[in-house]
């Protein structure tokens, strides 16, 4: 019996204590007729020999192609050290630190954590993370609703470059709240946030993402500085890597961003098909009694000694309940902990060195492709480590035979932005090499017609 | 050896400028050509430290922790099973974590089978007809379930069926869903037994009933006795019946949801599937539901056909769903932690599932008797513990002094994890306890023999008030925490 330790003796000697004559005795509670006899569809035990097989022939069996994909979840080099130390015992299969005398351990990373990620977003307050990048946009929103009480409609603008599957998360989870998400409009030779904003629409808070999901740099000053004038709250979506060069949301506009919330998982997290990664959220000191989730609180102990615990614990479910800030109990502790380990090895100065290499690189594969008749850039302006392009034909199929020779060349934006046309995002963070990068444009020079080279 | 004290120095105070972990970084990055109006021109404080120093900062700390790996666990409603290694190692594959969420499943069709089967898997075990994987915790589960029920009755023309009911005893997370999502819960008495009160129940139920949510067995450790007969009670009422799968580790391979009539149920993948809880996460809380449900499964789901004569795995997704409640995660939810379940399932097999309960329960029913000879008073005297069952405390409190709190600090002294305190609220100086069945017989006599002694000393005299002692910390200052907040390090 996997994993359970009983021999024969053990378990006669356990029943006798208990005075039952057997094991099913112990279920002679439940209704008789509930009792099923087997699980035809679960298949037979495996040994860990068998199962480690299968597995590896899995994971094989997924290749390791090149990928230039980005979008929300980004390839970076991951310290061996990361995950060799969270994946101790100690840190992998401990509970939640309710007891805090025996959860020190974890409790001070999470310490450092908020530390580490008020600094890079320039804010006073950060919780222990939540799901995920695109669920916080959700927990930020209602997060507003419960700081901006003058404003009753409900109402979060977006900037156009807030990524999609954020909105559709965010309305999923506040569907029945009285929430409404609306895109402001799009200046379509920019990727940016159209120059006439609107005024009197009364929005409770105004979401920005910066770098935008397509790539671009939003002018963050000026849409704060119009979201605070409309009585709205600035929600800042990051990469938590980009804010290695650029401006912090607390120093976003003549006040500063209200909240900041961004994917995580690039902070030493694998890509691992999407999960799991953490949801970053920090804010202004003024919000901490409306920010949901954990937060770790640094005080002292009987004998004046320095600990930690959670703190604030009146707004979480288990003792507010149904009159909680959220439901959310779990955060991504392990997630965080590989982030704190990450952050603590690259330092300001690596975390700078991959934000600029990635810039980089992604510069030079973006001057490679462009070099290709048929494909151009489709904002003009600055850019982190993403880029949108535009193609002269579907990118689907372009993507295809791409991936037939072992790269995957980028997200296709044609469904989530229909109007900018036949749109691709590529990335190269500092993973890749110049080699790599020639096998891209080699790849696509080849898709899109090997001979047609611009003479240029 | 470093005292106590500065134990808990943080790794920013063992910085210095300009020390590097060089081997992190990429090497001699130039300029960007960003324009300076978008640039950071600040320093943010990050720690500047080599790599033995971070290594061995964060060892030691992992070191203050305790865990399933060091101590027994007996943390109730918490499941703190073993968690196997290969479980890990096998999720933690190049292939798999290189893998991009956004990657063609042609480059996926390894990944996507595991998740496939995992989703049979767990149908099977709960007798439901759909399952979703997305939901990344307990949490998301109960969240994407009432929002299915609330959608239920909104496409049936009855919107305002927006009452939950929640038993007296459910864990918070329950009617702070409830609240989340627009509903009013409503709380139901739990009878001396620790059954639902029937009549209460029927005087609750109407024409506003969404559902009731339901832990069976229940956070009391008692198998819910009455179930057909509550099943039939919300059901003729219009309420659909939602299972919390906290406790499945007690039933797993016994009885199934989907057979006591529930429409839709969450699962504790970190609970019953021996996944990580990792500090507070992550945690995954995979969904099933019944017929009447399957059209408002959360996105995407793992789909099985057919492609050039070979299986193909695809996901199902906007366009086949359209009723679906959406996306609760930027990608698939927690799939790292999915592969681990996966694993766990495949290791344990058809007939390791029944044992899961058995054991657990054996363990729990064991311990409870062991501790009831010696003394302790348990809740439910009458009653067959689950996987976990609740002692009260209530007259060594009042005759000693000795409080649900004091036990389980003074357990720490003796490296154990105390158990669940002052949960279910409803029991007075409580103790939930649950050994599950990866635990050896010498470990739950070991724990006896340290609650004896610790009511032993308590009856000699001894005070626990102050304990623990022997932890890297001892009892910490909660109400200075909240009112000198101090949240992030910040040099003086």
């Amino acid at each position: 019996m996997p994993f359970i330790p009983h021999t024969d003796d053990d378990t006669r000697e356990m029943l006798e204590t208990i005075g039952a004559k057997s094991l099913d005795d112990l279920f002679d509670e439940i209704p008789r007729d509930l009792i099923i006899d087997s699980l035809d569809g679960v298949p037979e035990a495996m040994s860990e020999m068998a199962i480690t097989r299968l597995m590896r022939e899995r994971a094989r069996q997924d290749g390791a192609p090149l990928c230039f994909i980005g979008a929300g979840a980004y390839e970076h080099h991951i310290p061996q050290a990361v995950w060799d130390l969270a994946t101790r015992g100690e840190y992998y299969s401990a509970y939640t630190p309710y007891q805090a005398e025996a959860s020190q351990g974890t409790l001070q990373t999470i310490y450092e954590y908020q530390t580490m990620i008020t600094e890079l977003t320039g804010l006073d307050v950060s919780n222990a993370s939540l799901y995920d990048g695109a669920s916080a946009l959700a927990e930020a929103a209602l997060m507003a609703v419960r700081s901006n009480r003058k404003v009753k409609t409900g109402r979060i603008l977006l900037a156009p470059g807030v990524n999609p599957t954020y909105e559709k998360v965010a309305t999923a989870i506040t569907r029945t709240q009285g929430i409404t998400f609306e895109r402001l409009p799009m200046d379509p030779a920019t990727g940016n946030a159209a120059a006439g904003l609107p005024d009197g629409e009364a929005p409770v808070a105004v979401a920005i993402q910066q770098p935008s999901f397509p790539g671009t740099f939003e002018d963050v000053d000026r849409l704060t500085d119009w979201a605070h004038e409309q009585g709205a709250l600035v929600i800042a979506i990051i990469n938590p890597t980009s804010l290695a060069l650029l401006k912090p949301p607390g120093q976003w506009g003549s006040e500063g961003a209200d909240i900041a919330i961004g994917e995580g998982q690039p902070l030493g997290v694998p890509l691992s098909s999407g999960g799991p990664y953490f949801g970053i959220m920090t804010c202004k000191q003024k919000l901490v009694r409306q920010m949901p989730g954990r937060i770790i609180g640094r005080t002292t102990d009987l004998d004046g000694n320095t600990g930690f615990a959670l703190t604030l614990q009146a707004r979480e479910q288990h003792i507010r309940r149904s009159k909680a800030t959220s439901n959310i109990c779990t955060n991504q502790g392990l997630m965080v902990t590989a982030a704190t380990i990450y952050m603590s090895l690259v330092g300001f100065h690596g975390l700078r060195s991959v934000a600029t290499r990635s810039h980089q690189n992604t510069t030079r594969l973006v001057d490679g492709l462009t070099g290709i008749d048929g494909v151009d850039r489709l904002f003009d302006g600055p850019y982190f480590h993403e880029v949108a392009l535009r193609l002269d034909r579907p990118v689907a199929p372009v993507l295809e035979a791409l991936a037939e020779q072992g790269v995957l060349g980028g997200y296709d934006l044609t469904s989530s932005y229909p109007d900018l046309g036949n749109a691709l995002l590529v990335c190269a963070t500092e993973t890749k090499t110049d080699a790599d990068i020639a096998a891209y444009v080699t790849a696509m020079a080849d898709v899109m017609g090997a001979a047609a080279r611009k003479s240029a | 050896m470093e005292t106590s004290n500065s134990m808990s120095t943080l790794i920013f105070e063992k910085s210095r400028k300009g020390r590097r972990a060089y081997a992190q970084a990429p090497l001699n990055p130039s300029d960007t050509s960003i324009p300076e109006s978008f640039l950071r021109t600040d320093e943010p404080l990050l720690p500047e430290a080599s790599e033995l120093q971070v290594v061995r900062h964060y060892t030691r700390l992992s070191q203050k922790n305790f865990s399933i790996d060091t101590q027994f666990y007996p943390l109730g409603s918490c499941t703190m099973k073993y968690n196997p290694r290969a479980c890990n190692s096998l999720a933690l594959l190049p292939g798999f974590t290189g893998r991009h969420p956004l990657g063609p499943v042609s480059h996926g069709q390894g990944f996507l089978k595991c998740m496939w089967e995992l989703q049979e898997m767990l149908k099977e075990v709960t007798g439901m007809v759909g399952v979703s994987l997305t939901p990344m915790a307990g949490a998301q589960g109960e969240l994407a379930g009432v929002a299915m029920i609330r959608a239920y009755h909104e496409e049936h023309g009855h919107p305002e069926r927006d009452e939950i009911i929640v038993p007296d005893a459910a864990h918070g997370t329950n009617p702070a869903t409830a609240t989340m999502l627009g509903c009013k819960a409503v709380e139901v008495p739990t009878g001396p037994d620790g059954d639902v009160e029937l009549e209460a129940l029927k005087g609750v139920v109407g024409p506003n009933t969404a559902g009731i949510m339901l832990t069976n067995p229940s956070t009391l450790g008692v198998f819910e006795r009455d179930i057909i007969e509550v099943e039939r009670v919300v059901k003729d009422a219009g309420g659909l019946l939602y299972y919390d799968g906290a406790n499945l580790n007690a039933i797993c391979g016994m009885v199934r949801p989907g057979d006591m009539g529930f429409d839709v149920i969450h699962m504790n993948l970190h609970k019953t599937f021996s996944t990580p809880h990792g500090g507070g996460g992550p945690g995954s809380g995979a969904i099933g539901v019944g017929e009447r449900l399957l059209p408002y499964m959360p996105i995407p789901v793992v789909t099985k056909t057919e492609k050039d004569g070979s299986e193909w795995y695809d996901w199902v997704a906007e366009d086949d769903m359209p009723h679906s409640i959406g996306r609760l995660s930027g990608f698939m939810g927690n799939a790292g932690v999915l592969l681990r379940a996966y694993v766990y399932m495949r290791m344990v097999g058809r007939d390791g599932m029944r044992r899961l309960a058995e054991y657990a329960t054996l363990n729990a029913n064991y311990l409870q008797a062991r501790l009831r000879d010696a003394g302790f008073e348990l809740a439910f005297p009458n009653r067959r513990a689950s996987h976990e069952f609740i002692v009260t405390l209530k007259h060594e409190a009042k005759e000693l002094n000795l409080t649900a709190m004091d036990v389980a600090k003074a357990l720490l002294d003796r490296n154990y994890h105390a158990p669940t305190t002052y949960f279910p609220l409803l029991v007075p100086e409580c103790l939930l306890i649950e050994p599950t069945e990866t635990e050896s017989k010498e470990t739950l006599d070991n724990f006896v023999d340290a609650m004896v002694a610790i009511a032993t000393e308590a009856r000699e005299g001894q005070s626990f008030k102050e304990a623990p002692y022997k932890t890297p910390v001892r009892r910490l200052d909660d109400v200075k925490a909240a009112r000198e907040l101090d949240v992030r390090y910040q040099p003086s």
